[in-house]
């Protein structure tokens, strides 16, 4: 029996975890649908009516004028791993409320490495979510160069990272499912708007220099740069620091969060 | 070797504190391997406190808790690898099926897709339950749901196995089986079980009892031994002035 406490043992963990929120994914299809909707929605029917007020000036990683579709892509992307991360903190908080988040703490494997592999599972989930909205998006237009899709893999697994560990740590600081609501109008919603995804921040600068600089604050601009470069076979260095350090930021906090001998679960009863 | 420990469960002067709210007061208590332990006391007791420290869902400052011989602070992983829990509120994944549960549970553990599946079948047979291993865990009555928390607690081949209230919410019959499925994997396994519960009916003469109020821990003793000069209800009463429940009315 201790045999399986090592790294093999962990593996067929990982695997248990990343397979069971795929399993919980493949049967609420609604969820899926949800998920493509909403960003085709931007972009069939907002990025539409707007490419005619926004032209879009060369700005990197373009190399020439792009259509305003074409600009928001990326965003929308970013965007799908956004509500996805919140999403998984959601159910996290499911998790913990029906006793389901008790039966993955009692596994004999540390709890960084559980709540590490539970993320993954969350962002694996959300790289489907974006392969499938690029697919849709290639027939309207959007056409990325063929080898922006693989480099953009990797972007995707970092933001995916960072705005899953943002919501793994939202999840324990909140008490109760009804708090999701307020999930959305004091975090989705802010960090979508104010952020480089629907218009380039030269942009935002002209028309407010505080916006600006809260855009410049927000870490969900670099994980929206981070994605529209590698879509175009670039790297963003300053974008991949930000994300790499607000993913180990927040992955830390919540790892704390969840830790019996320091964290805040004990403190509020364990529920 | 630990693996030989006859001593399951090792609790030793335990305290636990919710802010100024003391849960626990100073507990000690030993479940043997083979043994069916019944941990009474009326709700609010501190039972749920105690075995989420058990289960290092808190962590315990005061006091040592060991299971298999394995301090749950310091080496958490053999602990917990050694240990079976069901917990009071359900916590099967309801939209999967219940051997998508089992495969989740061993994976938890470590143990690959093939050896669940064997482990799984066999753990939900011991219950009574192979023949719904494909049915959603939605569409199981509450019995069969707390059966099929045993055979996953179980999966694992655990030496102590943890209950907590498992029966609440169940009709006579399903209680019956439940008790019955758990007495079985003592008296076949050798598993040391730790049964907390408010239900004196529940309790058999033979079985080790600990007494638990008010956070403290009373009498620790067989229930035979214990209702000496009466009955277990009489026993409990004198020593803890609250009434115990019999049965579920």
């Amino acid at each position: 029996m201790p045999g399986r406490l090592n790294w093999a043992g962990r593996m067929v963990c990982f695997g248990g975890i990343v397979w069971r929120e795929a399993l919980r994914f493949a049967k609420q299809r609604e969820r899926f649908l949800a998920a493509l909707v909403r960003p085709l929605v931007w972009l069939f029917i907002f990025a539409a009516g707007f490419r005619s007020v926004l032209g879009v000036s060369i700005v990197e990683p373009y190399s020439t004028y792009v259509l305003y579709e074409v600009y928001i892509a990326p965003g929308l992307c970013a965007m799908i791993q956004l509500f996805n991360g919140m999403q998984s903190s959601l159910s996290m908080v499911y998790d913990r409320e029906t006793g389901a988040m008790r039966t993955l703490l009692v596994s004999p494997y540390p709890r960084w490495f559980l709540l590490t592999a539970k993320l993954m599972a969350g962002v694996a989930v959300s790289i489907a979510q974006v392969y499938a909205f690029l697919l849709i998006a290639w027939f309207w237009g959007i056409e990325p160069p063929l080898i922006g899709y693989l480099t953009v893999l990797p972007a995707l697994v970092l933001s995916g990272m960072m705005l899953g560990a943002m919501g793994l740590f939202l999840s324990s600081a909140i008490r109760q499912l009804e708090n999701f609501a307020g999930v959305m109008n004091f975090v989705i919603f802010p960090m979508f708007f104010a952020s480089s995804a629907l218009y380039p921040l030269w942009r935002m600068e002209e028309s407010s220099l505080l916006l600006y600089r809260i855009c410049r604050l927000n870490p969900f601009t670099y994980s929206v740069e981070l994605i529209r470069h590698a879509l175009y076979g670039q790297l963003d260095g300053h974008a991949l620091v930000v994300v790499v350090g607000v993913t180990a930021l927040f992955l830390c906090g919540a790892i704390y969060a969840y830790d019996p001998s320091k964290g805040l679960i004990g403190r509020k009863g364990g529920r | 070797m630990s693996t030989h420990e006859p001593l399951a469960l090792r609790v030793a002067g335990v305290s636990h504190a919710f802010g100024r709210t003391r849960a626990l007061r100073d507990v000690s208590l030993d479940v043997m391997a083979g043994r069916f332990t019944a941990l009474l006391g009326v709700n609010g007791a501190g039972k749920t406190t105690l075995f989420s420290l058990i289960t290092r869902l808190y962590d315990n400052v005061g006091g040592t808790i060991e299971v298999g011989g394995h301090d749950v602070r310091r080496e958490p992983g053999p602990a917990l690898a050694r240990m079976g829990v069901v917990f009071q509120s359900r916590s099967l994944d309801m939209s999967l099926t219940v051997r998508q549960n089992m495969r989740y549970h061993a994976a938890l553990h470590g143990i690959g897709r093939r050896e669940a599946r064997g482990r799984g079948d066999a753990a939900l047979d011991r219950v009574g339950l192979l023949d719904r291993a494909d049915a959603r865990v939605a569409t199981l009555s509450g019995g069969q749901t707390r059966r099929a928390e045993i055979a996953r607690a179980l999966l694992h081949d655990p030496k102590l196995l943890l209950l907590d209230e498992a029966t609440v919410g169940l009709d006579v019959q399903s209680r019956l089986d439940v008790v019955a499925a758990v007495r079985g994997m003592v008296a076949e396994q050798g598993v040391g079980v730790l049964w907390a519960t408010h239900l004196l009916d529940e309790i058999a003469p033979g079985d080790d009892v600990v007494v638990l109020h008010e956070g403290a821990v009373l009498a620790r003793d067989t229930a035979a031994a214990l209702a000496a000069n009466g009955t277990l209800s009489d026993a409990f009463l004198a020593l803890t002035g609250a009434a115990p429940a019999e049965r579920v009315a």
